[in-house]
């Protein structure tokens, strides 16, 4: 089961049409997107299941389910599939499509793509190709899943703060 | 005793939230009130609180709203100022987006003090909001070690560790 998200403000036609177009090819019906609202023009799937949105719990279950997650590259969706050990093929946002305010997708992107578990489809044209060598080798489990909570030491800073009489200058 | 301290932590729905809800241990034992914009989220906050033996925090539930969304920006303002008059927290704790900022601006004239952790998804440099917060956070952390030199004049967000 591969389940995809474009996160839970904006559509992402470039790469839902995409995947949409790799389902046909393949013939498969292996996955289930969740693809916010497409409104009147936005693209509709026709070879996979999809809603808008998705209630949490349901996102936690489709993504526990799901053997691949394919996702913008939008923190929510990465630290998921880190914290689940699931493998997780991310294609960032263009704000020069429209597909987002700026860049920073593209940053993101860059700074976890050699996280064991990530991989990055930099383009619409990559992704068909990436998919398929996943389908072909699937990567065993994303290694050790990574901890619920944020790193100790930032923990400890926010804790020492909340419990100091601290305040800037 | 002291009194146990009053936290607000309040974020928008989705990857923000996801970062914010990463670091409560942090606040473990206190007196929380939790602020985002999707109601989806108290289910959740409510089950993790009483499986991980917490006391039982209060949810609020605002309007989602971007920039360039001015009426319903206006709309979340309102909710927010509404809350904080009615929490007083002595600590508000954000990762952002517009929410966070105004929750942290106007907390601040009420007497909190206030952190602000930039999202892990600004890695090439803060966020607007995050450099438009520096001046009302008592606490202004980056997530990545090349940006704790960023900012403007003589103040500089510190980094110490991620939320992954």
């Amino acid at each position: 089961m591969i389940f995809m998200t474009v996160g839970t403000q904006l559509t992402f036609d470039r790469m839902v049409q995409t995947v949409d177009g790799w389902c046909e090819s393949r013939k498969t019906n292996a996955v289930f997107g969740q693809i916010s609202d497409p409104g009147p023009k936005g693209y509709r799937p026709a070879y996979f299941e999809w809603r808008d949105f998705i209630a949490p719990d349901e996102f936690n279950r489709r993504y526990e389910e799901a053997d691949l997650i394919i996702a913008h590259a939008g923190m929510g969706s990465i630290i998921s599939a880190l914290t689940m050990a699931k493998p997780i093929v991310i294609m960032p946002r263009k704000a020069v499509l429209g597909e987002h305010r700026n860049d920073h997708q593209l940053a993101t992107a860059e700074k976890f793509a050699d996280r064991s578990g990530v991989y990055v489809a930099w383009n619409e044209t990559e992704l068909p190709g990436l998919l398929d060598r996943l389908i072909e080798n699937p990567p065993s489990a994303n290694g050790e899943a990574a901890s619920a909570f944020a790193d100790p030491q930032l923990i400890g800073t926010v804790r020492d703060f909340i419990f100091s009489d601290r305040k800037a200058g | 005793m002291k009194k146990r301290p009053r936290i607000l932590a309040i974020s928008s729905a989705g990857g923000h939230w996801v970062q914010l809800r990463r670091m409560r241990p942090a606040w473990d034992g206190c007196d929380v009130a939790y602020v985002t914009t999707k109601d989806g989220y108290r289910v959740d906050v409510m089950q993790d609180a009483a499986e991980r033996d917490q006391p039982t925090p209060r949810f609020y539930h605002i309007v989602d709203a971007n920039r360039w969304e001015k009426a319903r920006l206006v709309r979340q303002l309102l909710g927010i100022l509404r809350i904080l008059l009615k929490e007083r927290p002595d600590v508000i704790i954000s990762t952002g987006a517009a929410a966070g900022f105004f929750a942290l601006k106007f907390g601040r004239f009420l007497g909190a003090r206030t952190i602000w952790v930039d999202s892990i998804a600004n890695a090439e440099e803060l966020s607007l909001s995050g450099r438009k917060a520096g001046s009302s956070a008592d606490l202004w952390l980056t997530q990545w070690p090349h940006l704790a030199e960023s900012g403007s004049g003589d103040r500089h967000p510190e980094y110490r560790g991620s939320v992954i």
